[in-house]
């Protein structure tokens, strides 16, 4: 028989508690936080599709319905811990400093986008789950050397299919390494259901085959979120092992502004979840608890508009790579045998510039 | 017979419909094929009309994806697999290359492999990063693996019929930057075309132009521009790139005397290199010019904000071209 998971939460899907609450969340301050982050990182979300509609970016992953995981990990790690993202963690990136800016960048189709972000977090990974394995890499070499930061790595449920995966979950548990896997299960991968993905009733059930000890949390519950990943990276960093944990969300948009996710997503089950989604829920709470109100919400989103609104000028004023950047950084000095290529490119240059 | 006028994507489309209602043998698997009918589009319709028993979204999972078709494939299926981009192919290379490609000659032809591996590659068409490169040299390294390219929706029509008529592996790759720009009237014939002639698009007494895959879109261009100038060039789509039909080019290039090889992918270790190489094996006393390549640089497929500047056009084909008339 398969083992049940409980699903962790302490506010439903109304905003209302369903557990004693954890002592930090008798505090305002820091849900206040998750819910201000949540709310710019949905609006940098929403300008970002509408620069992507009118050509002046690339294609662009929303995180719509999924701002609270992004949010409560950033807001969950220490600065120096190690943050091996995939493509979804907007908010995660933004709260640990990578600039609007450089984020609109990458998904611009401009390398400098990647340059950005605290020294030891790596880049945004697009080839499904293989940055799991630089993750336990990262996290053993923490180990030797002694450190007590904690690595997190998140994946989608798409990704829990891949063998980068499971193989990361068995060097972590074998090796009782300080990572947290945060699993982004957002239903979908593309157009493939969480259901056609995988037999299991809960992800988090891979986990614990791997001997790592494993949580699913309510994705859309910013108190559970942040419990829950706060312990886990509290263990890691205690030397005492790895966590999963599989935030329950959903996916509220298209994959990619690529995608039309009408084709196979059926509409009602949009409309339900959207009854689940994760900034209406918190602002409920709050507002019952005389945290929050409409004036407060009108001026912050009034702030967050002008935040982004900068973000995307200063994007769109910075002036583009030279052509030739393409060659920078391939080696740490350009290899003097492969001159040839340098003077093919100037040749190429001069002759489509005229200069 | 009706003909239609069909871009690429559609005529790739076609072909798996004919495949697969003319043998029961033909699956189709990968990620997103099914209800999505493809990121392309490429697989629209297949599963609405045969069931998702025979046209299967698998788990994302691209080993596996290899490892399943090639166990399918020894079992008496026809897999054709999608990869959904050539930059994702790269898992499914250990299976590909371990297994795949040496069934037959390990099991001294016990066993078979006829699978084929579509996957849409190359850049152009401002993708996110890892969507736009152009592999195919890793692919045609590969002893035992046929690798095809398609150009044009009637050859994409007629190769992957015979792709997946092939009892042998082959990878079909398809240019994504050609998938639309052109349509071609197209009757649904069953016409297939040979897996290992190259196909000479055009004649000419001056120079060959060597090349496959979107680089024919700009080949085609500069040999226009180099007609207004006097320039006779032959330009001939490699299209099977792996077994490579070498008499093809070989006869080309002795009536020409000159050649230049125009491809996307980076220089060093191309498929132009070794083509290169065996024209000068093949043909040397008969060039009037060192052979000259028009390609991609090595370094990673920049962000596509700079794509274009990675990618060749018809001036750099002609400059080449100059360059070995004036030599
Ligand atoms: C190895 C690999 N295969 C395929 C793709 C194409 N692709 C990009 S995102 C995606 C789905 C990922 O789904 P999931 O892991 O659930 O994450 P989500 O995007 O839903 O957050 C696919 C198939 C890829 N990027 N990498």
């Amino acid at each position: 028989m398969e083992p049940v998971m409980q699903t962790v939460r302490y506010l439903d899907d109304q905003g209302h508690t369903c557990q004693e609450l954890p002592l930090w969340a008798h505090e305002m301050e820091p849900l206040l936080e998750c819910y201000r982050w949540m709310l710019l990182t949905r609006q940098f979300d929403q300008k970002a599709i509408a620069l992507q509609r009118t050509g002046q970016l690339g294609t662009y992953p929303s995180s719509l319905g999924q701002e609270a995981i992004a949010v409560t990990l950033g807001l969950a790690m220490e600065p120096d811990d190690v943050l091996v993202p995939y493509y979804r963690d907007h908010g995660t990136q933004l709260i640990r400093g990578c600039g609007m800016k450089d984020i609109l960048l990458y998904w611009g189709g401009d390398e400098r986008g990647s340059a950005a972000g605290p020294q030891q977090d790596f880049p945004v990974c697009v080839p499904i789950a293989t940055q799991c394995g630089h993750a336990v890499g990262a996290a053993k070499a923490l180990q030797l050397q002694g450190r007590s930061q904690a690595v997190a790595c998140t994946l989608g449920d798409g990704a829990s299919s891949k063998g980068d995966f499971l193989e990361a979950l068995n060097l972590a548990g074998l090796w009782q390494l300080p990572v947290v896997f945060v699993l982004n299960n957002n239903q979908w991968a593309i157009s493939v259901s969480r259901q056609k993905q995988c037999a299991a009733s809960a992800l988090a059930l891979k986990g614990m085959g791997a001997g790592v000890r494993s949580v699913q949390v309510d994705g859309n519950d910013v108190i559970a979120m942040f419990d829950e990943l706060t312990q886990a990276l509290e263990a890691a960093r205690a030397g005492q092992g790895p966590t999963l944990i599989e935030a329950i969300s959903y996916r509220l948009s298209d994959h990619t502004t690529a995608d039309d996710a009408s084709r196979y997503c059926p509409q009602e089950e949009l409309q339900q979840a959207w009854k689940k989604e994760p900034v209406a829920r918190l602002k409920r709470f709050l507002t019952s608890q005389g945290a929050w109100t409409e004036a407060l919400e009108q001026k912050w989103l009034e702030h967050c508009q002008h935040t982004v609104n900068s973000a995307v000028q200063h994007y769109l004023e910075y002036s583009p790579q030279l052509p030739e950047a393409m060659f920078d950084h391939l080696y740490e000095d350009w290899p003097t045998v492969m001159e040839d290529q340098l003077q093919a490119f100037a040749e190429r240059r001069q002759r489509r510039l005229g200069e | 017979m009706s003909v239609q006028d069909l871009t690429m994507v559609e005529a790739v489309n076609l072909a798996l419909h004919r495949a697969m209602a003319a043998d029961e043998s033909v699956v189709c698997l990968g990620e997103d094929i099914g209800v999505n009918g493809g990121v392309f589009r490429a697989t629209v319709g297949l599963q609405e009309r045969f069931g998702e028993q025979r046209v299967m979204d698998t788990p994302l999972a691209e080993t596996l994806i290899a490892g399943a078709s090639i166990g399918m494939a020894a079992s008496g299926l026809k897999p054709v697999m999608e990869i959904q981009f050539m930059g994702f192919i790269f898992p499914a290379f250990e299976q590909l290359i371990t297994h795949a490609a040496r069934m037959r000659n390990r099991t001294r032809g016990r066993m078979q492999c006829p699978l084929v591996v579509r996957a849409p590659f190359g850049g152009g068409i401002h993708a996110p990063e890892h969507h736009s490169e152009s592999t195919e040299a890793l692919l045609a390294h590969i002893p035992g693996i046929r690798v095809v390219i398609p150009s044009s929706p009637r050859r994409a029509y007629g190769l992957l019929l015979s792709a997946i008529d092939s009892p042998d592996p082959v990878v079909f790759l398809e240019p994504k930057r050609l998938y639309r720009v052109q349509k071609q009237p197209l009757a649904d014939d069953g016409e297939r075309l040979p897996l290992d002639s190259c196909f000479t698009l055009r004649e000419g007494q001056d120079v060959t132009l060597i090349t496959w895959g979107a680089c024919v879109r700009e080949t085609l261009l500069a040999a226009d521009q180099l007609q207004e100038r006097g320039i006779a060039a032959e330009v001939i789509d490699v299209a099977t790139v792996s077994p490579l039909d070498m008499a093809t080019l070989r006869q080309s290039v002795i009536k020409t005397g000159r050649c230049v090889i125009v491809h996307e992918a980076c220089r060093s270790g191309g498929i132009g290199a070794d083509i290169a190489a065996q024209l000068a094996e093949q043909a040397f006393d008969y060039l009037q010019a060192p052979i000259q390549r028009v390609t991609g640089f090595d370094t990673p497929m920049p962000y596509f904000r700079q794509e274009q500047w990675y990618l060749a056009d018809a001036d750099d084909i002609c400059a080449a071209v100059k360059a070995v008339m004036d030599y």
